[in-house]
């Protein structure tokens, strides 16, 4: 082994301009891999922040409007979605996928603490709302089963509530405190993260009070559950086929009618977004690998005059005992260390690329509208595409000297001796 | 015998075919001293690549220690030209970037031989052929005949059975020239290897105990030179 890389030093010393200006080709393929999925990886990861802690197995179901006729009633009428229907999806008929079933309602007014006022809105939800939509607690807790059960008038703010209604940040200090909606006063008992990007900041009742008081009677604005064992695409179409075709005979509509209600499944999002991702993820690569390939074209082109000029030496050792094999390992060897190492200096400086970004870009986030907006957000690679890298450099290399590997381990003695 | 050819033919096809060995018959013992003389053409050339496996050849048979040498694969052949063929040519051959003692070492390598063993192995071997002080220097730093005497260390350091020589002193003057062949003469003597010259030169066919001439692709006559004689010049002495 010692040898092996002694013989491919001595070759390489030989050749030290040449072998660096078709080092740097190979450097510049892995710089742009390392750059173009750091900057990917950015992307994504700004865009795909704030999805980060919501539970992706939930669908959403609110009403729609008719589209089609139906048992003697006109398209276009309003379907409000009311108990029943929670009853129908926690029931029998979808207990396969379903697991908890919550409901929403809402109703818009006007928020105030002593003199701060706001007109916002307020979301009447179940306790399990807090982990199906990943809400993130700063202080005091959530709704629990007991302020659903005894429609406690209690509420959970924003971070940016607390900002408006208090004119402070100290999270801690409005737990306990009374604000008002229209004139029915509710005890603050948590307060919630918004991110800068997030757009809506409700408060959060329990579900209970806000009917009760609001006197929604049986109606809910949107259905929520969570569901398990619809893995693919086709499962969830179908699921939501049954779904539907079920709560619109409930209200006297078509089965077939597409637009009486919408669902918004987290999971078949989740997945197009994940989908968009690998898209984006197999382009940056694609164009990162094309980049690469003039590199590697270029070693084994380079390793082609070596090898031609090399003919002589390799005639006189295969005259005095050299394999084939040994020879065609020896430039195949030498392939994969040029590749090898230049292309580990294109890693290395794309991954202080990659980091300049993150010192740059990344930390720089736009102002719009007061929300901050993240360009990018992490724009790193991992581990496993540095080992990719290494892997793909490894048979990059192979390839790049397979030809001249060839060629040199075709040369004949006799040939190679007489050119002389 | 230790080498045994029978009726074998070469021809070099190509938009002209060439008949160059036509049906070579010819048998050398083992440890002999012998060398191939013929003008330029003859096909001794030929006939000493066949020889070294170097080539292959259309017709016939040859044998080493009654070994049929036919239809090898490439790397057989290497493993025999590596194990049984210690190679000296006219222009050395040696590999420019390696230093002496690096390339006496090179047959050895690919024996597998562990590298420090290598190492005093191939130095013994320059010691032999005077060159001790001269081991770290790179061919462009010797003489033709240093560099002779590095290519001849390295033909041997494997301890071949057969040694070919091809015009050996063809690039050298004469002095040197007589240098060389008294150290093949030396080794011959010494070591019991089997030493196939191929020379066009008188002087270098006189040292040998055995002159083939080749004329044409065939054997015209094999004079017996135990006696040294077959120079007009005396024997031991090269002219130019």
């Amino acid at each position: 082994m010692v040898d092996l890389f002694l013989e491919i030093w001595l070759s390489i010393r030989r050749n030290k301009m040449r072998t660096a200006l078709t080092g740097v080709a190979v450097s510049w393929g892995i710089f742009m891999i390392i750059v173009l999925l750091g900057a990917g990886n950015g992307l994504m990861n700004a865009v795909g922040n704030n999805l980060s802690d919501v539970q992706t197995n939930t669908m959403m179901v609110g009403g729609g409007w008719t589209s089609k006729p139906y048992d003697g009633l006109q398209s276009g009428r309003r379907i409000v979605l009311d108990d029943h229907d929670v009853m129908t999806v926690a029931g029998p008929a979808f207990s396969a996928n379903v697991d908890e079933v919550t409901a929403t309602t809402s109703q818009s007014g006007t928020v105030s603490y002593r003199d701060n006022h706001f007109s916002g809105s307020l979301s009447g939800v179940y306790p399990s709302y807090c982990t199906m939509e990943g809400i993130r607690m700063v202080s005091g807790r959530f709704l629990n089963p007991n302020d659903l059960q005894e429609s406690r008038k209690v509420a959970v703010i924003s971070t940016r509530n607390v900002r408006n209604l208090f004119d402070t940040e100290d999270y801690e200090w409005c737990i306990g405190k009374r604000i008002r909606v229209g004139n029915v006063s509710f005890r603050v008992i948590g307060v919630y993260r918004v991110d800068d990007s997030n757009m809506s900041s409700d408060v959060y009742v329990p579900f209970t009070t806000l009917k009760t008081i609001f006197g929604k009677g049986k109606e809910i604005d949107e259905l929520v559950f969570s569901f398990h064992g619809l893995s693919t695409e086709e499962d969830n179409e179908q699921f939501e086929k049954h779904l539907k075709a079920v709560i619109n005979s409930a209200h006297r509509a078509d089965p077939e009618d597409e637009r009486a209600l919408w669902i918004w499944n987290r999971f078949t999002d989740e997945m197009q977004l994940n989908n968009a991702v690998r898209i984006l993820d197999i382009a940056l690569w694609i164009i990162g690998l094309f980049t690469l390939m003039s590199g590697i074209v270029g070693v084994s082109n380079i390793m082609l005059v070596t090898v031609k000029e090399r003919t002589h030496e390799f005639g006189i050792r295969k005259a005095i005992g050299a394999s084939p094999r040994s020879i065609r390992r020896l430039i195949i060897t030498e392939s994969v260390l040029i590749t090898a190492i230049f292309g580990y200096i294109g890693m290395i400086l794309g991954m202080f690329a990659c980091m300049y970004l993150d010192a740059t870009v990344a930390e720089h986030a736009m102002e719009v509208m007061g929300e901050k907006l993240y360009m990018m957000k992490d724009p790193t690679v991992g581990m496993d595409v540095a080992m990719e890298a290494t892997l793909l450099l490894i048979v990059a290399g192979t390839l790049a000297g397979l030809a001249p590997a060839r060629r040199a381990a075709a040369v004949l003695p006799i040939e190679a001796l007489r050119a002389d | 015998m230790q080498i045994e050819l029978h009726n074998v033919h070469k021809t070099y096809t190509g938009a002209q075919p060439l008949h160059v060995l036509k049906g070579i018959d010819l048998s050398i013992d083992k440890g002999e001293f012998v060398s191939i003389m013929g003008a330029s053409g003859s096909g001794k050339s030929t006939l000493l690549n066949i020889l070294g496996i170097l080539d292959k050849y259309d017709e016939g048979e040859y044998l080493i220690d009654g070994k049929l040498i036919r239809d090898l694969s490439e790397a057989q052949a290497a493993e025999y030209r590596n194990r049984l063929i210690g190679f000296i040519f006219q222009s050395f051959n040696l590999i420019s970037f390696k230093n002496a003692v690096e390339n006496v070492e090179l047959p050895l390598f690919y024996q597998g031989v562990p590298r420090r063993q290598r190492h005093e192995q191939a130095m013994a071997m320059l010691e032999r052929v005077g060159l001790t002080d001269w081991a770290e220097h790179y061919p462009n730093e010797m003489s033709g005949g240093q560099k002779q005497r590095v290519a001849i260390a390295r033909a041997l350091v494997t301890y071949p059975k057969i040694i070919l020589a091809d015009e050996p002193t063809g690039a050298l003057d004469s002095r040197t020239s007589a240098e060389v062949m008294e150290l093949l003469a030396h080794i011959n003597e010494k070591y019991g290897a089997t030493l196939i010259i191929v020379t066009h030169e008188s002087g270098v066919a006189n040292y040998t105990n055995r002159i083939i001439h080749i004329n044409d692709g065939v054997i015209g006559s094999i004079d017996d030179n135990r006696e040294h004689k077959s120079s007009v010049f005396g024997s031991r002495t090269i002219m130019k």
